[in-house]
């Protein structure tokens, strides 16, 4: 598939798009939804101003931190679904860190509470590891049910030990004094850090996986885990660091979930980054180069889609649906491709 | 004695779209195909049910119409993942999170709405029955499906030529395909029938279990419990419907649990069936662990438990089959 033509490669992507938006156009008609005006409203929410631009880039951050930690364990092909809950524990874990500085405190403890964050992502994502490698379960099941189990801490901390003076409710615990929010950009609702964070994160892995040996022999492991055993690359313990690494990625999402956007902790604290996250890396086909557009489209969309309740009465899921359906439309585009290949080799 | 009759009840209840969802999948799995989409499809399939039979005023044609979205659903996933070869796990989550907010997105209008349910069913004579009547005297009509559905997949599975069929493909598409069973399509019509069986899963929990529609439903998770409940019953219908209803009791027991513990806050009983699963799950599979095994050989006594336990996926789960590349 490698030798087709640049100019092929684009034909097929724009067909993929091409499906996809006819395919949106099809769901979201029922909902009475007029085409042209929901795309406008959707883009016009997401960049019409530089407030909303910092908003995208506030969540690209997170984003594009779960979706280039998702390249190292897939690399092994492994299936982190528990990202989500990587996220959420990564918050409880630099919630947790702050705690004792309520009267304010300076950037050591902001430092503290991002190592913190990485600690308890990275721990979570082990869990379900350990519980593949050492109890057969598969990694979608383990990974999934964590997330949840984590979901129900969270929402255990906010209404029990965590819970705000005198009322305890979703919005979450007593927000964190001013002087543990991470510094903004400018005027913008993103931080200088969190993007400092997502872009060493991606050269971070970008080095470890195709410039170490560490990667290479990663690498290997997904390839061809019975290969990798006989040589002795060690794939059990090469597992277990893919996925440490890739949770304490996402924990680090959670960090600046809670230091840099809400600034408390809440039961929504991961805005459903981990699930978006792995429809980027399918989308991106897990090539690393193209995972922070993907990331920086969607999250166009997800502040964009706050616009349509407001403009046009339609539920704000349309983001989501319209990254599902592009993901989707890209494997069809894929299938309809190998399909096609195959038929011209039986010829 | 009349507690546990009704507590009996209660579980049968909330256990009847689990175990609608559990035999849909088990049907998938046994064909060789896994339906990863399993909880946004019953999202998806409870909110049409419910906008059906709230637009058109009748609650049965709701139940057909998410069965119809479920296999619509399942549909896809056997076009893209059987015939045109791509990952079966990646579609399908794709798929779950699509339906989800497919079902959010086009359930707005319909949210917090009244709507007709299923109600209940009397079965005359029975209910001055002592224990029995106070079960199934005047049950939900999904009860009863559930447990039709039960004996009908266990009977098609074990008992006729179609569900032979249908575990060859599942075992061993080559040589079914050497016996003049064209594999592909027979995966293709029971992802379509597990399907629909999730899309009543769907219906029953919007239609009776959980009457309503809204953001959220409260079944969300179910599907994922149900995929892990599968493995649980080792792809064997009545086992799995067993595991179903073990689930059930862990949701209604937490209600119970709540009572006497009202310092915890309610939505974490919401998520005490996944850690469950992880256990169950644990329990399920340590057997084939290598240590494990280890140990069983040591300790012979073990080796009758640990046999009551294993259990053997359909040799070709979720692996392609190509015909064209021969046997």
């Amino acid at each position: 598939m490698n030798r087709d033509s640049l100019l092929a490669q684009t034909g097929w992507l724009a067909l993929a798009l091409l499906l996809a938006l006819a395919l949106t156009v099809i769901v979201a008609l029922p909902a009475g939804a007029p085409p042209l005006e929901t795309i406008y409203v959707l883009f016009k929410g997401g960049v019409s101003s530089w407030s909303k631009i910092g908003r995208v880039l506030a969540g690209w951050v997170p984003l594009t931190l779960c979706s280039v930690g998702l390249l190292i364990p897939f690399t092994a092909r492994l299936w982190n679904i528990g990202v989500e809950g990587q996220v959420i524990m990564g918050a409880i874990f630099a919630t947790a860190a702050l705690r004792p500085f309520e009267n304010g405190g300076g950037t050591g403890v902001i430092i503290l509470a991002l190592a913190a964050s990485m600690a308890g992502g990275a721990l979570w994502a082990l869990l379900a590891g350990l519980l593949r490698v050492f109890g057969r379960v598969h990694e979608i099941f383990s990974g999934l049910g964590l997330n949840f189990v984590a979901l129900g801490v969270t929402l255990w901390l906010i209404f029990g030990p965590w819970k705000r003076p005198g009322v305890a409710s979703m919005s979450g615990t007593k927000p964190l004094d001013l002087s543990l929010w991470l510094p903004r950009l400018g005027n913008l609702s993103v931080s200088w850090v969190g993007l400092g964070l997502a872009c060493a994160a991606i050269v971070l892995v970008y080095f470890l996986l195709y410039r170490t040996k560490w990667g290479l022999k990663m690498r290997a492991v997904g390839e061809n885990p019975k290969a990798a055993t006989l040589f002795a690359l060690g794939p059990r313990r090469r597992l277990l660091q893919a996925f440490m690494l890739c949770g304490g990625l996402a924990g680090l999402a959670g960090a600046t979930q809670v230091l840099g956007v809400y600034h408390r902790l809440l039961p929504n604290i991961s805005s459903g980054y981990g699930y978006t996250a792995l429809l980027v890396g399918m989308m991106a086909s897990f090539r690393l180069p193209l995972v922070p557009f993907i990331c920086l489209f969607f999250a166009i969309l997800n502040v964009g889609s706050i616009q349509l309740p407001l403009q046009l009465g339609l539920d704000s899921s349309l983001s989501g649906v319209i990254q599902g359906i592009m993901v989707l439309s890209l494997f069809i585009v894929q299938g309809l491709r190998l399909w096609l290949k195959q038929r011209k080799e039986n010829d | 004695m009349d507690t546990f009759a009704l507590t009996i009840a209660a579980i049968l209840m909330a256990g009847a779209p689990l175990v609608l969802a559990t035999l849909g999948e088990t049907l998938t799995e046994k064909a060789g195909i896994i339906n990863l989409s399993l909880d946004g499809s019953i999202l998806l399939s409870a909110m049409a049910a419910f906008a059906c039979s709230a637009t058109f005023g009748s609650p049965w044609l709701g139940m057909l119409a998410g069965a119809g979205v479920g296999a619509a659903i399942a549909g896809v996933l056997g076009l893209i993942g059987i015939y045109l070869g791509q990952s079966q796990l990646a579609v399908g989550f794709i798929l779950t999170l699509l339906s989800r907010d497919l079902a959010y997105f086009l359930g707005h209008n319909f949210s917090r709405q009244p709507g007709p349910d299923l109600g209940l069913w009397t079965i005359p004579g029975l209910g001055h029955a002592p224990f029995v009547g106070l079960i199934f005297g005047t049950q939900s009509p999904v009860v009863y499906l559930s447990l039709a559905a039960i004996a009908f997949c266990w009977w098609w599975m074990y008992r006729t030529e179609g569900g032979m069929r249908l575990r060859a493909v599942g075992e061993s598409p080559r040589a079914a395909f050497g016996r003049g069973i064209r594999v592909r399509l027979v995966r293709l019509y029971y992802c379509l029938a597990g399907g629909a069986l999730v899309g009543l899963a769907g219906g029953a929990y919007s239609l009776a279990v959980k009457p309503g529609w809204g953001r959220p439903q409260g079944c969300e998770g179910a599907g994922w419990i149900a995929l892990a409940i599968v493995i649980f019953g080792g792809w064997h219908p009545v086992r799995a419907a067993l595991g179903a209803f073990f689930f059930a009791a862990l949701q209604v027991s937490g209600i119970y649990l709540q009572e006497i513990f009202p310092s915890i806050p309610a939505p974490v009983f919401q998520v005490a069936p996944f850690p469950m699963m992880i256990l169950t799950l644990l329990a399920v599979n340590m057997g084939r662990m290598g240590w494990v095994q280890d140990i069983v050989r040591r300790h012979p006594f073990l080796k009758a438990f640990s046999k009551s336990w294993s259990i053997e996926a359909p040799a070709a789960l979720g692996q392609d089959f190509d015909p064209k590349k021969g046997l």
